[in-house]
């Protein structure tokens, strides 16, 4: 997994609530075995019409936004189904942080199983960063994972929170299987134990 | 005296395999259900690590959502599709795990079959790479979808990293009018909560209208929790449940499940346990409910209107029903059941077992599929195929017009050839009315089995208890 310390980049945004998964990658999409290449079909149906042209007035058909690295969208953000492409074409998009004011569950871990950082912030402060996303290229946000932090074109800093363990995740690239597998000798008690406590399961 | 705890916190505790200061949890899994579309990169990355899957009979695998529902004895001619079922049957067969192909009987929707084989047993921990894993908590098991990266965590160790989550209660007091049913029951806890008034929750169902549930009931109620938000939904086990797992494939059987039994029988959720939400609703005053927008919160009564944006308050949910009516070919302000339809979806793992399809038969024996739509019955798996053809069931279905299908998830998501053509108005028992869920511009109203059977008759919604 890439490591995310800080990302200064462009901010699209995503005016709508509810964004689920199916429109986030639709199920055409899925039937791939790799990770990779799901770029294309991040928001296939809002995108592009039945003959695959693009829409011009979408927001990532627009420049400067088609090199966005930051989404910002509406409440309950991937909601609907656990499927892993959902964050994997925002990544192939370019996308390495999402900031809503709140996000649904499963699709929130999975960012952070990519290199994507999800924010959560209030709807006011949320706002603030819209109108500099209005200002596409002259108004780049930076994220500071460690600092917790996003600062705006004018100098305003905005806090954020973050689970620990999942920051440090994103700041050192880690493997998550890896770290378990550390604990091996945890799972194996616990077999142990629950072999003679609930042999059935 | 020992803290009340929930249910949830109860089955939590149980399976704590390490806790790290700042509350990061390992919790072991003892169930892995896999299927081919969220399967693949999990295996290719446990092959680059070179890694094992750490306990091959605690995972089962089966193919649902990209097998065609017609014929399939000579294979499925989608090339995608049929790449991503191979993948499947050779990853199992690479990793050693138990896998139903697309012609073994047992196949079905991954949800219905877990329950069936007695996979899905009380007071374990379930998982699998889809959201509508919940579904298992109808018989006390704590189960939630997880993405991709964490089908290759647990294939490796057995165990998830987590959080725990808040309690949520939702009681539903009273016993169901007649023809209302648990979808019912869960549409209008949606329409109450929203579809995110469950996030960072696992709700515990309770009250009289929930045990009154058959086991089929409890599943397409936990089934759709995910629609509220929350990963899992949970109900305590009772002698409705051990009824219904006792003697299958892979439970316990004689004495070890009387010693199974004993424990399950502590799986509830004490006296003056905490939740930090509660939800109540009287069972009396619903009626069966139909979707009229693109999100699951987007409910109303059989007997009401399509809402108008303009009484919406908050500008933000009217700016999405704005859009919402748009995308379903509505104005705002029709009655329901004035609502006329083109296709008709029975199925998908929240109404594709028997009791659904009995109570489809019930409504439309003797009687014929409107001229105008076309409507399609998919049983959940192959043994509720075979159940629903031993009762007669698929003559019935046939006679009436139906076309009988084969097992899968089919037009709930359309990842296979099953799907809505663009604009079509579809009154499906599935779990999502998303924008181009059921295929592009395809437009879903959700509802119970009873409520599309009747729709498919008369061409339009009709209201069941008005039905003679």
């Amino acid at each position: 997994m890439e490591k995310f310390t800080t990302l200064t980049g462009i901010a699209a945004h995503l005016p709508m609530i509810n964004v689920d998964t199916d429109m986030i990658i639709p199920k055409q999409y899925l039937k791939t075995i790799k990770r990779t290449g799901l770029g294309e079909g991040l928001f296939a149906e809002l995108r592009y019409d039945e003959n695959g042209t693009k829409d011009p007035d979408f927001v990532l058909h627009q420049e400067p936004y088609t090199k966005a690295q930051i989404l910002i969208a509406g409440e309950n953000f991937g909601c609907g189904s656990s499927r892993e492409h959902a964050p994997w074409a925002l990544l192939d998009f370019g996308f390495r942080c999402i900031i809503a004011p709140s996000f649904a569950d499963i699709f929130y871990n999975n960012c952070f199983k990519n290199g994507i950082l999800p924010i959560v912030l209030p709807q006011n402060e949320i706002d603030k960063l819209i109108d500099d996303a209005a200002r596409g290229d002259n108004a780049r946000l930076t994220i500071d994972l460690e600092a917790q932090e996003i600062s705006g074109p004018d100098g305003g800093k905005i806090h954020f929170d973050v689970d620990p363990h999942r920051k440090r995740c994103l700041i050192e690239g880690l493997d998550d299987i890896g770290l378990t597998m550390e604990k091996a000798q945890h799972i194996d008690a616990y077999e142990q134990k629950t072999a003679l406590a609930r042999p059935w399961a | 005296m020992a803290k009340p705890r929930t249910l949830y916190d109860k089955i939590w505790d149980e399976h704590l395999v390490h806790e790290a200061p700042d509350g990061t949890s390992l919790i072991y899994i003892d169930r892995h259900l896999v299927h081919e579309v969220t399967s693949p990169q999990a295996f290719e990355g446990l092959r680059m690590a070179g890694r094992k899957v750490r306990a091959p009979e605690k995972t089962l695998a089966v193919v649902d959502h990209n097998v065609p529902t017609t014929d399939r004895s000579k294979g499925i001619d989608d090339p995608d599709s049929a790449t991503q079922v191979a993948a499947l049957a050779k990853n199992a067969e690479d990793f050693g795990i138990d896998y139903y192909h697309e012609l073994d009987k047992r196949q079905g929707i991954v949800h219905v079959v877990g329950p069936e084989q007695g996979f899905t047993l009380p007071g374990t921990t379930i998982v699998c790479g889809d959201s509508h894993t919940s579904t298992h908590g109808a018989f006390g098991a704590l189960a939630h979808g997880i993405g991709t990266s964490e089908v290759e965590h647990v294939l490796a160790t057995q165990t998830l990293i987590q959080q725990k989550a808040k309690n949520m209660l939702v009681r539903v007091d009273g016993k169901l009018p007649h023809h209302v049913t648990a979808k019912d029951i869960i549409l209008a806890i949606i329409g109450e909560i929203g579809t995110a008034g469950g996030t960072g929750h696992v709700i515990e169902y309770a009250g009289e209208a929930i045990r009154d549930l058959s086991m089929e009931g409890r599943m397409t109620v936990c089934n759709m929790s995910i629609e509220g938000g929350a990963r899992a939904g949970l109900i305590a086990p009772d002698q409705k449940t051990f009824d219904y797992i006792m003697g299958r494939p892979r439970t316990p059987k004689g004495a070890a499940f009387e010693v199974a039994k004993a424990h399950w029988e502590k799986l509830y959720t004490d006296d003056g346990a905490h939740f930090d939400a509660e939800v109540i609703l009287d069972a009396a005053n619903l009626p069966p409910i139909v979707s009229w927008g693109t999100s699951p919160e987007q409910v109303v009564s059989v007997a009401g209107r399509v809402p108008n944006p303009e009484d919406i308050a908050d500008e933000t949910k009217r700016k999405a029903a704005v859009r919402a009516l748009d995308y379903m070919g509505l104005k705002g302000g029709e009655k329901i059941t004035d609502i006329a339809l083109d296709r008709i979806f029975i199925g998908s793992c929240t109404n594709g077992r028997i009791e659904d399809l009995r109570a489809v038969a019930e409504v439309v024996a003797g009687k014929h599929v409107n001229e105008n739509l076309n409507a399609m019955i998919v049983p959940g798996s192959g043994l509720v195929k075979l159940q629903a053809e031993e009762e007669g069931l698929d003559k019935i279905f046939t006679a009436a017009g139906f076309e009988w299908r084969e097992p899968g998830c089919s037009m709930c998501l359309a990842m296979n050839p099953d799907k809505l053509a663009p604009g079509e108005r579809c009154a499906s028992t599935s779990n999502r009315n998303f924008e181009g869920r059921q295929g592009r511009l395809g437009r879903t109203h959700l509802v119970s089995p009873q409520m599309a059977a009747a729709a498919a008759i008369a061409g339009h919604f009709v209201d069941i208890r008005d039905m003679q």
